[in-house]
């Protein structure tokens, strides 16, 4: 594929444990406007926006067919609107299809949810699974993530230490950073101690409930300069889903991140992975993840997650300068807040954590229990 | 780069249907999903290795499971495969195929897979529908899908008798349809005898809407299976081309009062703008068929006269002179349409499939017996909202 897609904008709110005092129409709207005030773009049948991709859910939502509530907000005034109901990075890759495929110019991609609305921990994350084997057993992502979290830490050599060294890194990066969520500082200490609240995981070993709203604004390369000076190119996606059971699926190795990164960094010409990414956003719901993922992505070796921590690779490959999901981004926007940090990172507004010459980056986003679905976006300045 | 004109032609290759019923208790829903895939599979000659892309849809509150992509990867063949899941109401099914439309046309993936289903049986449909509405301002006025306005509006234009006669009409035509349709849930057997009585005596639901007017709800899935014109020409030997596709939505509050510029309906605007980038002049002289989105008879009888452009009682008439009948100028839902079979998830596509069909000319009992060159397919969800594709036979718009 010879042509690419930009991000002509990016707009986000803040990161909060309950946004109470706002809808979650208000919350989206004020990522609407923002886009709308950064590229003049406009709604015209000809030269316009004529396809907005949403992202959210119904389960959260507590709303069937939840877009239905974000009509009035996102501009489908007499326009198209389809929605993703997956983590919101598919909605980028399917954003991205929409403009090459040639049937639209211009894509508005706008997600939200407001997670602290329904009991997402137990309740949303139960009904994610069959009524019939698994659903009784009280399966949710977080026992889910603690048996992958137990097979992945024996292979890999990870221990609580690496793991109190993921939690507080990432504090300390949310804390750069004036849209994640204000968690405070934390010590390694305070990590080791914190509840159990699934063997092995502790409940700081995994990332709190949030609300946040996004929104981006895609473009085809011909037409991108009308909206921007400083577009970013998404120039590779992939997906792929792993097989359901947890039994049937080896739980400590990301086969579907592997595919998935192989396809986007093939589509993106992308050969060595380790060096070729200045910056790295991975969608790390739970400390352990974090290594797990860069060994999917190629970022570490295979098997070698906690010797990449010992020697600084979270650091060396400008990973998850953001905070990552696990300072707070909610559960199904994890791959946008991943992604827009990326965004950030190659326009050069990335404020105190910006790395210096950024040009290329890589994001994450999965959806399900312990990773069953993955997707990589590879982007370039 | 112009709206609607596509990287690369878009190919329907593979249609699976399952049966519909009130009750797929034999069949868990990746089970349901599985018949389906596997007919399209069958139907395009591939194996599941040759799909590059799944793509999943349906209203996850229906049956209370949330991401249902996952546990149905046991059922779709999505395993090791891209996959997305959009959802938009009841547009669905027809967003599903737009999807494809797009992801096989940019040229990401070669041949997509796309399923929509509903296993409404497992839910309850008429409260999952009024939960759509918004909490504050509108729940305690939504009664599900049932409305009273089409009835409204046709009895003030037309006259009482006039209106719930072209209704009642229209409902005996998709029964008549419906019977030809082996995959129907519904299918009476209504005679042109039971008109009047049918008007007085089918039990009232709102206002002028009536039982026999109204949609099922049904268990079943559609699947389809979408190619890059290259190896569609390869897989099928007659494929059917997605010409264009559009998609129109609109608020859920701000246009109740219908007084906004452009004051018409979605399907009306949908339509002006597919024909219009089309060159279509007059589209009911160019359609040989249309699979229309129906839910209720009031609403079949009174789209018609969105989605063709027509003035005054021009669509009344087509519908008193039997020119919908599956043998008449204009036949509409030779499948019998939504009122015989309504798995929400799928019924949007099962229109795009059906009208797949009978351009392909192996639609069953229901094919229309003469050339089918040309075909219209609508979907309709969420707040009044249109999905609307062209399909042709040959390469040649």
């Amino acid at each position: 594929m010879n042509k690419r897609v930009a991000v002509c904008a990016v707009a986000q709110i803040k990161n909060e444990p309950d946004i109470w005092y706002q809808r979650f129409q208000g919350m989206l709207f004020d990522c609407f406007e923002s886009i709308m005030e950064q590229t003049g773009v406009t709604f015209d049948l000809e030269k316009g926006i004529r396809n907005i991709v949403t992202c959210s859910d119904d389960v959260f939502d507590a709303r069937t067919i939840s877009d239905n509530g974000m009509t009035d907000v996102v501009g489908a005034h007499y326009r198209g609107e389809e929605k993703t109901a997956q983590d919101g990075i598919n909605a980028l890759g399917y954003g991205m299809a929409c403009i090459l495929s040639g049937h639209d110019d211009l894509i508005l991609v706008l997600g939200h949810c407001k997670e602290s609305q329904p009991e997402s921990r137990r309740m949303c994350a139960n009904l994610a699974f069959d009524p019939f084997y698994c659903r009784p057993l009280g399966l949710d992502f977080l026992n889910a993530g603690a048996m992958q979290a137990r097979a992945y830490m024996q292979k890999s050599g990870l221990t609580e230490e690496h793991l109190a060294k993921v939690v507080v890194r990432s504090r300390e990066n949310g804390a750069k950073n004036r849209f994640a969520r204000d968690n405070g500082p934390v010590t390694e200490k305070d990590v080791m101690e914190s509840p159990m609240v699934s063997d092995p995981l502790r409940e700081l070993h995994q990332y709190p409930v949030t609300d946040w709203s996004v929104g981006m604004l895609l473009c085809c390369e011909e037409r991108a300069h009308e909206f921007t000076d400083k577009p970013v190119w998404l120039t590779g996606f992939g997906s792929t889903m792993d097989s359901y059971f947890l039994g049937d699926r080896d739980l400590a190795s990301s086969f579907a991140l592997k595919k998935a990164a192989a396809r986007a960094y093939k589509m993106a010409g992308v050969k060595h992975p380790a060096d070729d990414f200045d910056v790295a956003e991975l969608n790390d719901a739970y400390a352990y993840q974090l290594p797990m993922w860069a060994e999917g992505m190629g970022l570490a070796e295979e098997g070698k997650g906690g010797q990449w921590i010992d020697a600084g690779g979270m650091e060396k490959q400008h990973v998850n300068l953001s905070g990552g999901m696990l300072n707070g981004n909610p559960v199904m926007l994890g791959g946008l807040a991943r992604t827009l940090e990326c965004v950030l990172q190659l326009r050069g507004e990335a404020e105190g954590r910006q790395v210096e010459e950024a040009a290329k980056a890589v994001a994450h986003g999965t959806t399900g229990a312990a990773g069953q679905h993955h997707a990589v976006i590879t982007l370039e300045k | 780069m112009g709206y609607g004109k596509k990287n690369r032609n878009v190919g329907i290759v593979g249609i699976g249907e399952t049966k519909f019923s009130s009750h797929r208790e034999d069949v868990n829903q990746p089970e349901m999903l599985h018949e389906a895939v596997r007919e399209a599979l069958d139907d395009a000659g591939l194996s599941i290795d040759d799909i590059d892309c799944v793509v999943h849809g349906n209203m996850e509150l229906f049956e209370m499971v949330h991401q249902p992509d996952m546990w149905h990867t046991l059922g779709s063949g999505a395993f090791g495969r891209d996959s997305f899941r959009l959802t938009t109401g009841g547009t669905t099914g027809g967003t599903l195929v737009a999807a494809a439309d797009n992801l096989v046309a940019s040229g990401m993936y070669d041949t997509v897979l796309a399923i929509g289903f509903e296993k409404l049986q497992e839910g309850h449909t008429t409260g999952g529908i009024t939960n759509m509405a918004d909490p504050l301002w509108a729940r305690k006025l939504q009664s599900g899908a049932l409305t009273d306005q089409a009835s409204v509006k046709q009895i003030e234009e037309f006259g009482a008798e006039r209106a719930r006669k072209a209704a009642m009409m229209y409902r005996i035509i998709m029964d008549k349809h419906a019977c030809l349709n082996p995959n129907s849930h519904r299918a009476f057997g209504l005679e042109w005898e039971q008109m009047d009585d049918l008007i007085n005596t089918s039990p009232p639901l709102i206002g002028d809407l009536r039982l026999i007017h109204m949609c099922s709800q049904s268990d079943g899935a559609c699947a389809m299976i979408f190619a890059s014109e290259d190896k569609a020409k390869e897989i099928a030997e007659t494929p059917v081309w997605i010409r264009d596709h559009i998609n129109v939505h609109r608020e859920e509050t701000l246009n109740l009062c219908n007084n906004f510029y452009p004051n018409e309906t979605t399907h009306r605007f949908a339509a002006e703008e597919l024909y219009k980038r089309n060159g279509i002049e007059n589209p009911l002289d160019y359609f040989d068929v249309f699979e229309m989105y129906d839910p209720q008879a009031w609403w079949g009888v009174d789209w018609l006269r969105d989605f063709f452009l027509l003035e005054g009682d021009e669509h009344i008439k087509l519908v008193e002179e039997k020119e919908i009948m599956i043998d008449g100028k204009m036949p509409i839902n030779p499948s019998g349409g939504v009122i015989a079979a309504n798995p929400i998830g799928a019924t949007a596509m099962i229109r795009v499939a059906e009208a797949a069909k009978q351009v392909r000319g192996n639609a069953g009992p229901h094919q229309i017996q003469r050339p089918v060159n040309h075909a219209l397919a609508s979907s309709f969800g969420g707040t009044m909202w249109t999905v609307l594709f062209i399909l042709e036979k040959e390469l040649d718009w």
